[in-house]
């Protein structure tokens, strides 16, 4: 009794260890997209709250919590509030088998990588569901045009993940990552370019960040699925996009720049220096490289038409992902790769 | 067909994106065009049509003459005026109102004066706390003018070349 209490606590430590720091690092990226925006607009951007305006954040999420949580006449009360939270828990969930570096990891299971492909799919019900439970004719067309979206970029970032799996020939993501040891060259990104360029832009689709986020496009659909979403269930919306962004960073991180791995590894100049180590500084900072990426693509890309969205999944994506499929099994048949595990 | 072979395999290089996100970089790094408002402000030109002020003569003597020029000029219909002889033989206006709602900020009252009395200073950061206050009555107007007399005199010697 008193062993299962324990472990029932300490994993809940465990849970809160995790998913903490990630509301946080999700209040500061909204005020890093910000910044960088705004930069590359050429503007300031939030300065005032607090030193550097850092406080920001919080004053948006306070002002969020506080305001009014409306509800649509004749919405689906139930589903209404169920929506955001089905897209927030897998946004969070998923990080419980990501590996912070070699110990540090909630839940080291074998199929890891299938694990975060099932529960960033699950993320889309959240959309559906909020769209058909506002009863509003906008949430309704965001929610098909981001089913439609993510279930066809689905299928090419799956098999981008193909190719990763077939190099590291495992599913465990440490494992994944010990495969790739041996310095910047060694990465699956060199080897798996188009597939890594092509998993970024999925993940791009997949996350409905811009250039693809029609399905809250503002100039023609208001906001999307969550256009009658107000208070505290649309910061919730709101934090579950933003982890997910975070999500998909660290995920390319792993999958295509070696996860916690040091890119000098073997420099003789740097010895045994922590710049030489593999620690989790090099995943977080690999980390919040993809996430200035996902900012640099929003202030650069104008917003993909919905037939062009299609045609670049399905005509363009698919095909180059099952060929390169096809080049990475050559490449570890040939062995010019060497095989994981 | 052999053309849209190579402009495939082009695009698949994706180098008009690469351009792209070498301007957004690019723009990056640049200086901001954002000025800290209250801390900063733009530079104002003597020109500057903000809020209206009665001038007095360095005498203290208040120059409006009461000729109602800017009553009859003012194409908003802001300016009321009622004037009466002074005890002394001169005439000077009792009643001297603007109505701010209603001024468009055009600047004519200032051009049609005689003597310089109604202008408008470079004042712009005023506000209204209920709608009966947009009325800027003679004694106001005198103040304003008592507050920005130098500024006042300074714009006007600046523009008296081209006036």
């Amino acid at each position: 009794m008193l062993d299962a209490l324990q472990y029932l606590v300490w994993t809940l430590i465990k849970i809160l260890a995790i998913s903490v720091p990630i509301i946080i690092a999700v209040a500061f990226y909204t005020y890093f997209e910000r910044r960088v925006i705004a930069a590359m607009q050429v503007r300031i951007g939030p300065s005032r709250v607090g030193p550097l305006g850092l406080i920001q954040p919080f004053a948006d999420t306070l002002k969020l919590l506080l305001k009014e949580i409306i509800l649509p006449a004749n919405a689906n009360r139930f589903l209404f509030v169920l929506a955001p939270v089905i897209t927030l828990a897998p946004a969070l969930a998923a990080w419980a088998v990501i590996p912070f570096n070699d110990l540090l990891v909630l839940a080291d299971v074998d199929a890891g990588l299938l694990y975060v492909l099932a529960l960033t799919s699950l993320g889309v019900y959240g959309v559906i569901i909020a769209g058909w439970a506002s009863n509003s004719k906008y949430a309704f067309l965001g929610a098909m045009r981001s089913a439609a979206q993510t279930v066809s970029y689905e299928i090419a970032m799956g098999f981008s993940l193909v190719g990763v799996m077939i190099l590291a020939g495992t599913l465990n993501l440490r494992q994944i990552v010990l495969a790739q040891q041996g310095g910047l060259f060694d990465w699956y990104w060199l080897p798996l370019f188009p597939l890594f360029v092509i998993y970024m832009i999925s993940g791009l689709a997949e996350t409905n960040r811009a250039p693809f986020d029609v399905a809250e496009g503002e100039s023609e659909i208001v906001a999307g699925f969550h256009v009658e979403y107000s208070g505290a269930t649309f910061a919730v919306f709101f934090l579950a996009e933003y982890a997910n962004m975070i999500l998909i960073s660290s995920l390319s991180a792993i999958l295509f720049a070696g996860g916690w791995l040091s890119p000098f590894e073997g420099w003789p100049v740097l010895g045994d220096t922590m710049l030489a180590e593999g620690s989790i500084f090099w995943f977080l900072a690999k980390t919040v490289v993809f996430m200035f990426m996902f900012l640099w693509y929003r202030a650069t890309f104008p917003r993909y038409r919905y037939d062009q969205i299609m045609r670049l999944g399905w005509k363009v994506f698919i095909p180059i992902t099952v060929v390169w499929v096809m080049v990475a099994a050559l490449m570890t048949l040939l062995g010019i790769v060497e095989k994981g595990s | 067909m052999m053309k849209r072979v190579i402009e495939y395999f082009r695009s698949l290089m994706l180098l008009e994106l690469m351009a792209g996100l070498r301007l957004t970089m690019r723009y990056f790094f640049r200086p901001k065009f954002t000025i800290n408002y209250p801390e900063e402000k733009t530079p104002k030109s003597p020109r500057f049509r903000g809020l209206h002020a009665l001038r007095r003569y360095p005498n203290g003597e208040e120059r409006c003459i009461a000729c109602k020029l800017c009553e009859a000029v003012c194409p908003a219909l802001a300016i009321t005026i009622e004037s009466s002889l002074r005890d002394d033989g001169s005439r000077r206006t009792t009643l001297y109102e603007i109505d701010l709602f209603k001024c468009i900020f055009c600047g004519l009252c200032e051009e049609s004066c005689p003597v310089d009395a109604i202008v408008e200073t470079g004042f712009l950061e005023y506000h209204f706390e209920s709608k009966s206050e947009s009325v800027m009555n003679k004694d106001q107007l005198l103040a304003i003018g008592d507050r920005f007399e130098a500024e006042i005199a300074e714009n006007r010697k600046q523009d008296a070349a081209y006036r």
